[in-house]
């Protein structure tokens, strides 16, 4: 069995370390790239969702270097992606393309159908191996968590934020081919040792906070690397969803007890008090908590189309008028020109700095 | 006499305003056709400038905005490059200081802004979509046989306007025809075609924002005076056109630039030489890696004046290339 899936940012990291340590054989499709979106939007529906064609991108791509079989995550509740699986599936077939699709539900309680779906992708190992090569998978995601924070912070306070880039993306290289923890602590450890003396800007910066869905909010060729794009500007970003919270929460079907999105269901109230799928609550809990805790303004991304993120966004001009914090939002499809959001990123800087001067005038 | 310039390079038009110290329209602005060409529309607009300026002249400033903001700093040496939602925030500024909305709808883009004590407070543009901008309307114009200038004027000898469908521009066609049709008259089709393309501008751009007055309505389309009429109809409020209503980004970035002035010494202005200076550009898809970028470079002679284009940064803004990638 050569099995594939889907790329979401640095995700591809953790899913191979969990396959490997199950003794599987992975085929990682080549990043998701202009490529990847013209395969994709040849073969899908038109009006599904951005995510489902760079998904089907990616297959397609795998397909040509021999995978035989695509790893899925499912979903619940009124987002398509729930659904994508099997729409995916679907068009593979009517493609003549056989590739067998294992899907991955949250268990939502159901552990029994967990159990064998999980059964029959861990095939021979012991349930013991199955949750070390979890656990080996989780530290994966967190390293790659802590170098993403770390470069999303001093991106905007460094002088050569193109070298900091440089030292991330090796570091990144040696996370994804360590076989052991050691080897993960060495990578990471040198990574901050390596960054430590880079010089540095001095003044004060603006802090924007980015939420919306994972999808958009994770993979960066998706959202036109819209924090990059912030970064240079001289924008802190902080990103509401980090990579390990959507694994344990899909993939782990919440088994670990960490941190978690909880809090900002909380946070949503009283303002959007349902689950609207996706991550559509959680984006206004988000623009609360970043709100709350000071940050200069917040850049909600979504899919063209997408229901949850249209239901919050619909929900944000009153978070607005309470909070007093600007929001930005993007629906994004399959267009290339990065012209438009490059113009509406750095007209919303331009605000930001106008506000805060404005405040520190006023002694606010 | 020290004179700042603004410039704003955008998908139909290339304008050039040149503003005395104290930041009042020196000569007549330059509203000049781009035609897909940009540096040649501001090669052509600086040259009509030059011929124009007395002994004593001096450019101490030079701002950039518009789609080809970037294209054009790196040709002219701006000392400022800013957005054009910026740009138009300050224009409108300086003429109407209690401006509250802005409302600027261009050839193929429109922007709300939302200004609250003299700062930007929220702004939107359109995104998937076209229709509601300038030239749709001259599409029809020209459809119907209207010269673009008189279209704002026959829809005010409307008396019943009929109700054409704005969500798409391909419907909105094919409704006028419908009517078209049906035996209704001309002006009442145009001024139905009017309130459809602010019914299209309200629903798209001003979605969610509080529109309150006083209202500034800018760009080429403020020319009509049947989009300002629907427009006051349907907001309830006055609005107010400023004089330079077609140059406003350019205004705004030569205002920006006369900021900049008080904080720098000299000017990047590169000489009204760049009017006859040959430049080339070429694009490529650069090798090294799937992303497949295409690259722009601008070159004067056999100097690499700009690269742009790549996610990465390899190729840099003005950094040397890596030839490996090139070879790949």
């Amino acid at each position: 069995m050569k099995i594939t899936y889907p790329h979401m940012g640095n995700l591809y990291i953790a899913v191979r370390a969990l396959l490997v340590k199950l003794g599987l054989d992975p085929v990682l499709p080549p990043p998701t790239s202009r490529k990847t979106a013209l395969l994709g939007v040849r073969h899908a529906p038109e009006f599904a969702c951005f995510p489902l064609k760079l998904n089907l991108g990616n297959f397609l791509e795998a397909r040509e270097m021999g995978a035989d079989t695509v790893l899925m995550a499912g979903g619940i509740g009124p987002c398509r992606f729930g659904y994508y699986a099997e729409v995916e599936r679907e068009i593979l077939a009517d493609l003549g393309v056989p590739m067998e699709m294992v899907v991955l539900e949250p268990p939502s309680g159901d552990w029994v159908t967990f159990k064998a779906r999980a059964r029959s992708l861990v095939g021979d190992c012991s349930w013991w191996q199955v949750l070390k090569a979890i656990r080996f998978a989780w530290y994966k995601a967190r390293a790659v968590d802590a170098l993403e924070s770390k470069l999303l912070y001093l991106r905007p306070r460094l002088c050569e934020p193109l070298q900091l880039e440089a030292i991330y993306r090796e570091a990144l290289r040696r996370v994804d081919a360590a076989e052991n923890r050691r080897g993960l602590d060495l990578a990471v450890g040198d990574f901050l040792k390596d960054i430590r003396g880079l010089p540095r800007k001095s003044g004060d910066l603006l802090r924007v906070g980015l939420v919306g869905e994972i999808f958009t909010v994770l993979e960066p060729y998706a959202n036109y690397d819209i924090e990059r794009h912030l970064g240079l500007l001289g924008v802190e970003v902080t990103r509401s969803i980090f990579l390990s919270e959507w694994i344990n929460e899909h993939l782990f079907g919440g088994l670990l007890r960490v941190g978690g999105l909880d809090h900002l269901e909380e946070t949503a109230s009283p303002y959007l008090n349902a689950f609207v799928g996706g991550h559509g609550r959680e984006t206004v809990g988000a623009t609360v908590h970043f709100a709350g805790q000071g940050y200069d303004g917040v850049v909600q991304v979504a899919p063209f189309t997408c229901m949850p993120e249209i239901v919050a966004h619909s929900v944000l001009p009153a978070v607005t008028r309470d909070h007093g914090i600007p929001t930005l939002s993007f629906y994004l499809d399959e267009q290339s020109g990065v012209a438009g959001i490059v113009t509406r990123l750095e007209a919303f800087v331009d605000l930001l700095e106008a506000r805060r001067k404005k405040r520190l005038k006023e002694g606010v | 006499m020290e004179l700042y310039l603004g410039i704003d390079i955008g998908s139909v038009s290339t304008n050039l305003v040149l503003l005395d110290p104290l930041g009042e329209p020196y000569l007549a602005p330059l509203y000049l056709r781009t035609q897909g060409q940009p540096i040649k529309a501001l090669q052509k607009g600086l040259a009509i400038i030059r011929d124009q300026l007395g002994k004593g002249d001096l450019v101490c400033g030079v701002g950039a905005t518009g789609s080809a903001r970037q294209l054009a700093g790196v040709l002219v040496g701006a000392d400022v490059v800013k957005n054009e939602i910026s740009a138009h925030a300050v224009a409108a500024l300086r003429i109407l200081p209690e401006a509250r909305t802005v409302i600027e709808i261009g050839g193929q883009d429109s922007k709300i802004i939302i200004l609250r004590d003299g700062i930007v407070v929220d702004f939107a543009m359109n995104t998937v979509c076209a229709a509601g901008t300038g030239s749709f309307l001259d599409q029809q114009a020209f459809r119907l046989n209207i010269p673009i200038d008189e279209f704002g004027a026959l829809s005010g000898q409307a008396c019943t306007p009929v109700r054409i469908a704005g969500r798409c521009t391909v419907f909105a066609e094919s409704d006028m025809i419908h009517k078209q049709q049906m035996g209704h008259t001309l002006p009442d089709i145009v001024a139905g075609l009017c309130e459809a393309m602010v019914r299209n501008y309200l629903n798209n751009v001003g979605k969610g924002k509080d529109i309150e007055p006083p209202i500034v309505f800018q760009g080429g389309v403020a020319a009509n005076q049947g989009m300002r009429a629907a427009l006051e109809k349907s907001l309830q409020a006055e609005i107010a056109v400023p004089r330079y209503y077609n140059v406003m980004g350019a205004y705004g970035a030569a205002l920006l630039a006369r900021d900049q002035a008080r904080e720098q010494v000299g000017t990047g202005f590169r000489g009204w030489q760049v009017s006859t200076m040959p430049f080339q550009q070429r694009s490529f898809e650069c090798k090294a890696c799937p992303n497949a970028c295409e690259v722009i470079e601008i070159k004067q002679e056999r100097e690499v004046l700009a690269r742009w284009g790549d996610r990465c940064g390899r190729w840099g803004i003005t950094g040397e290339a890596d030839q490996a990638a090139l070879q790949h």
